[in-house]
């Protein structure tokens, strides 16, 4: 198979068919809690893609030169963990320096990153897969740009119920799981043109 | 069963000395210059990221000054030590204030049915008569504004929204959420003002509310300086050209046209 054709399907497969939000329950904290505004949302999402891409193609490296070699895969977890910390403050410092736009944008995003166990997840994932560097690069690419589509749909959807007349007892958190129990309903539809 | 506890250990501490020594690196490396000022000036100012100096927040305007702004824009910044800081006097731009152009309260203005749904001004803005209260221009009470005040410092009291003057900014965030416009910045110096936005006539006023311009025009008669304008029966007053004779208050005969701070503020 052509490197582009499968790099696109890939995507698309991992973003909308196999979302990391919605049919794998990953990274729900930040899709529940940064979801209040658009903006912000989108701020949110952008940060994740960036950080997903990045955490990724280094733990890949770490992986496969250094734990699988050395016997180490049970310390997968912590290494990655640390190797996500790491990388997010490094961004961090980069961006206020090079672009201090987007690092006052993206805010006290950023370093929640961290946090967020879908970065983990597509780390651990792909290496539990044993996926070769291009496949981790689409599967995490792809996952992210999924978490960026949830994460702003979700927004959008939330900024649109806030003011309809919800009974009392749906109100605040509540109407908020319904909506993305409905989102990952309606995103199961994908299934019936997985590739 | 001790090598590869070892092995482990040393590749964790092997990682971490990496990730602090890139860390370390990449924070000398990237290192942001700040102005010292830039702090300095940040702790004067207001500090609730309001935006009503038009910067994105309170931290970009501290940098906005350092870098040559004019720092008279916050009003609730203490100009004088920014001036300090800053070592060039600095004139403080006038302190402004929320106004609700509206005196409806509860008592005075009739109601003409119960409202019974979400007590929300943009929903009631929808219903019949914009909101319960038989005046459709008047402050249906529940409190957009207050909730969006940042400071405060907009309280509902009985049926009305109250500024606390002390307490405002002129942010200006309530008058974009009161779906009536009823909202105004003023200066803190302005002296009177006309309490109401009621576009209706006379005759419709007068069954509505107990005080409301009728606009009669009396005022804009007295008026030396041609301040007060009647548009649409409702008078108007230019602040800029008031030079508070208090003719018109004297004159008006709904008592609407009132002395600020002069224990006019809202019977509770």
């Amino acid at each position: 198979m052509n490197y582009v054709g499968a790099f696109f399907l890939g995507i698309l497969n991992h973003a909308l068919i196999d979302n990391v939000v919605l049919s794998r329950f990953l990274g729900l904290c930040p899709f529940l809690g940064v979801s209040r505004k658009t903006s912000t949302a989108a701020g949110m999402g952008a940060a994740v893609v960036s950080v997903i891409t990045v955490s990724s193609a280094v733990t890949y490296l770490v992986n496969r030169f250094i734990l699988i070699p050395l016997d180490l895969v049970f310390m997968r977890t912590i290494v990655f963990i640390l190797i996500i910390a790491g990388l997010v403050q490094t961004v961090e410092i980069v961006l206020r320096k090079k672009m201090p736009g987007l690092y006052s944008a993206l805010g006290v995003y950023l370093p929640l990153i961290t946090t967020n166990c879908a970065v983990l997840g597509v780390a651990i994932d792909s290496a539990q897969k044993q996926y070769n560097f291009f496949q981790t690069m689409v599967f995490s690419v792809g996952t992210a740009v999924g978490f960026l589509i949830a994460i702003v749909l979700m927004a959008g959807i939330r900024e649109r119920i806030e003011h309809n007349k919800i009974p009392k007892a749906f109100r605040g958190m509540p109407i908020v799981l319904l909506t993305a129990g409905l989102m990952a309903i309606a995103f199961f539809g994908f299934k019936g043109v997985a590739f | 069963m001790l090598i590869p506890i070892l092995i482990a250990c040393g590749v964790i501490a092997g990682v971490s000395v990496i990730i602090g020594l890139v860390l370390g690196i990449f924070s000398e490396k990237f290192k942001v210059q700040t102005d010292e000022r830039q702090e300095k000036v940040r702790e004067c100012l207001a500090g609730s990221n309001c935006g009503a100096c038009g910067y994105a927040g309170c931290d970009a305007y501290a940098k906005a000054i350092v870098e040559g702004a004019d720092p008279g824009l916050c009003s609730g910044s203490d100009t004088e030590k920014i001036g300090q800081i800053m070592g060039r006097s600095v004139t403080a731009a006038e302190r402004r204030v929320a106004f609700v152009r509206c005196s409806g309260t509860c008592q005075k203005t009739n109601a003409n049915y119960n409202f019974n749904d979400t007590k929300d001004c943009r929903i009631a803005y929808y219903a019949p008569g914009h909101g319960s209260k038989k005046c459709p221009f008047g402050c249906c009470g529940f409190g957009a504004c207050a909730a969006v005040c940042p400071f405060d410092a907009i309280r509902i009291m009985d049926g009305l929204a109250v500024v606390d003057e002390d307490k405002c900014q002129a942010c200006g965030k309530c008058v974009a959420a009161c779906p009536n416009h009823l909202i105004e910045i003023i200066p803190v110096s302005a002296k009177y003002i006309v309490r109401c936005s009621s576009h209706n006539r006379g005759k419709e006023v007068k069954t509505a509310c107990a005080d409301g311009c009728i606009g009669c025009g009396m005022c804009m008669k007295v008026c030396t300086t041609g301040a007060i304008e009647v548009v649409n029966n409702l008078a108007r007053i230019d602040q800029s050209r008031c030079i508070g004779c208090g003719k018109c208050a004297a004159r008006c005969p709904s008592h609407i046209i009132i002395e600020r701070n002069a224990n006019h503020a809202p019977r509770t």
